[in-house]
């Protein structure tokens, strides 16, 4: 292993005399140096054992539905009957919701923040928004019952039904309950709007002042900067923000069970209840009763733990690549 | 686009003999210079519309906050008394009451899962920091991101199956634990990032004062960056203070006082959930206080950690 050292084993090596003549530091930096490993260690193990748990709990369900289990929307506990489809399109179709809401508004956010907020506003206005990641789930699906809900029953979901085109889509349909995947949509709107602002900030701080003089220099104005060369730089790695808020749009438990209705149903209309993977498990688990029950739910645990690890992932890879060209 | 009309403008070729006659414009340019003139007009006015737009959207991102913490303040406020932070809570329909045990019940968690994850976090962030570039680092970091993003539900069917059926009950430790795990990546991250900003003249100093390496990470470099770790872990802290998924299934909650570790145990944000989706009016209000209080724990440890990094960030000009 003392490749993987290499670095600083260098610097050792330029005063190994006296590092040889103090015997006891010798043995203290090796022991250091495992000690630490083993602690880096621990995050893999953790994700091994994430990944073995969850999937041997899962692997009953696997094996009795097949893949069927990924398509099928019969979910019967007392007749041992289980398919995740409509929690698997609910997750999808909230996830989209969220994401469609959230995204202009949190890069128009993130825009004005990098290029045109005046620095006294800089600061408190990236203060809120990121304030807005501090708040729990919980409180979240508090105020979502109590105050969004009823606002959506009473307001929002009349004008919608009622707009000429939009309206009779078949996406407004329907007598509006309240618990419905519009609702879980907006609040999962809010929560992921933080993370995809702080990360296309990050990214837009991050493109080369050469290129935004550039722009300038050829007589652009200063959105023609930003749309024809400073947007366009830092594409991928706003597009890795906005997939790292999917991630968390994806698993997001507390405020989606709140508000989704927690139905087993795949509906059209965004006014229907609906479930998703993460709101079934938290729904159901406590009350599961057969084995097979809790094994469909430790199934759809493991769909949601291997969406959401590619998602991140991809994520993680797409913001990464940009700040390694920022820097190079 | 004739936003690019300048663009455009400024490619048209320009001939070597257009030098001397400058004066006088050929056809084509005066051409492209009306161009210019009446698209420029346009082009200012999509800047400032953009600008707006932008500004409104600043505006609209923070309204929700804004909304929120109102109506917490509004609607919880009424209910906080003393009772509230010394009472457990009443059987439904009853007035009265308070969530003592459960904000008990979030500070062992809390505790607990410091103990667990802190130590982890903050070792694997310093093998990170030292041995940058080598394939065993760069794995760690970015499963370490992997696990961040974890969704929190799944990580309690994990302690579940891993803890509380084993030991066939919800305890809080297995809770600790769980919300530990969720610790770990995050302490991870700050403890490498703040550890890689000592700068390397320091510990050369302390190398070449005859220190063993193991002494120079721990006594020089770890303490010079433990304001910076220590931000870190309020961060971490105050993440996993509100986490309500990962409870749900391992320490269970608990109507009683209740601070040991292999029981039940009940906790702030399980309360508020468990009061939110109840029929009762009471019970709702109570809710609202603790996602209040909540809130406040929350935003506190937020605040102290933003200001501990401010004020290390104004001393870090030297």
């Amino acid at each position: 292993m003392s490749e993987a050292a290499r670095p600083l084993v260098t610097a050792r090596q330029d005063d190994s005399g006296i590092a040889a003549a103090i015997e006891g530091s010798a043995i203290g930096d090796s022991v250091y140096r495992w000690l630490t490993m083993a602690f880096a260690l621990c995050i893999p193990v953790l994700l091994l054992f994430i990944a073995i748990e969850v999937g041997v709990a899962a692997w009953p369900a696997l094996k009795t539905f097949g893949f069927g289990f990924l398509f099928s929307s019969d979910w019967d506990p007392p007749h041992n009957v289980f398919g995740a489809a409509p929690a698997i399109y609910g997750t999808i179709i909230s996830s989209i919701i969220a994401l469609v809401i959230a995204t202009p508004l949190a890069l128009g956010v993130a825009i004005f923040l990098s290029e045109f907020a005046p620095s006294w506003l800089r600061q408190p206005v990236a203060f809120f928004v990121d304030l807005l990641a501090a708040i729990p789930s919980v409180v979240y699906g508090l105020w979502g019952i109590f105050v969004l809900q009823p606002i959506l029953r009473e307001h929002v979901m009349p004008f919608l039904s009622g707009l000429p085109v939009i309206g009779q889509s078949g996406l407004f349909e329907g007598p509006a309950y309240g618990p419905s995947m519009l609702g879980a949509g907006l609040i999962l709107a809010i929560m992921v709007l933080p993370f995809i602002s702080a990360v296309s900030r990050e990214v837009l701080m991050a493109v080369p002042r050469s290129q935004r003089e550039a722009a300038l220099a050829l007589g652009a104005t200063k959105w023609e900067m930003i749309a024809d060369a400073v947007v366009p730089y830092a594409r991928s790695g706003i597009i890795g923000g906005v997939i790292l808020g999917l991630g968390r749009a994806l698993g997001e438990t507390m405020a989606v069970t709140m508000l989704i209705g927690n139905v087993h149903k795949i509906s059209a209309s965004l006014f229907a209840p609906g479930y998703t993977m993460a709101s079934l498990i938290a729904n159901e688990f406590a009350e599961a009763t057969g084995d097979l029950h809790i094994s469909a739910l430790m199934a759809v645990g493991a769909v949601l733990f291997l969406v959401t690890l590619v998602v991140n992932a991809l994520a993680r890879w797409l913001v990464w690549r940009v700040s390694r060209e920022a820097r190079s | 686009m004739t936003a690019r009309g300048p663009a455009g403008g400024v490619t048209l070729p320009p001939k070597p003999s257009d030098r001397g006659r400058k004066a006088r414009p050929s056809g084509v340019q005066r051409a492209a210079a009306e161009r210019t003139r009446t698209t420029i007009g346009r082009r200012r006015v999509v800047n400032v519309v953009m600008i707006g737009v932008t500004f409104v959207a600043a505006i609209l991102a923070t309204l929700p906050l804004i909304f929120i913490l109102g109506h917490l303040i509004k609607a919880g406020a009424s209910s906080i008394n003393p009772a509230f932070f010394t009472e457990i809570p009443k059987p439904p329909g009853e007035t009265g009451g308070g969530m003592a045990n459960a904000m008990v019940g979030t500070l062992v968690l809390i505790l607990a899962a410091s103990g667990f994850g802190l130590p982890i976090g903050i070792g694997a962030g310093l093998y990170l920091a030292e041995n940058r570039g080598t394939v065993i680092a760069n794995g760690v970091r970015f499963l370490s991101d992997v696990l961040n993003g974890l969704p929190s539900i799944v990580m309690g069917i994990f302690a579940w199956q891993f803890l509380v059926k084993p030991m066939g009950k919800f305890t809080a430790l297995a809770g600790g634990i769980a919300l530990g795990a969720m610790m770990i990546p995050l302490v991870t991250r700050t403890t490498e990032e703040m550890i890689m900003i000592v700068p390397v003249s320091l510990r050369e100093a302390a190398l070449a004062l005859g220190y063993s390496r193991w002494r120079t990470s721990l006594v020089v470099v770890l303490r010079t960056a433990l304001p910076g770790i220590v931000t870190g872990a309020l961060v971490a802290v105050s993440r996993i203070a509100g986490e309500t998924a990962p409870l749900l299934f391992t320490v269970l909650g608990n109507q009683f006082w209740s601070t040991s570790l292999r029981e039940p145990i009940a906790a702030l944000p399980l309360q508020i959930f468990s009061f939110a989706i109840s029929p009762y009016d009471e019970q709702h209000s109570l809710a609202w206080a603790g996602a209040l209080v909540l809130i406040g724990i929350v935003l506190v440890i937020s605040l102290a950690a933003r200001f501990a990094t401010r004020s290390r960030f104004g001393r870090g000009g030297d």
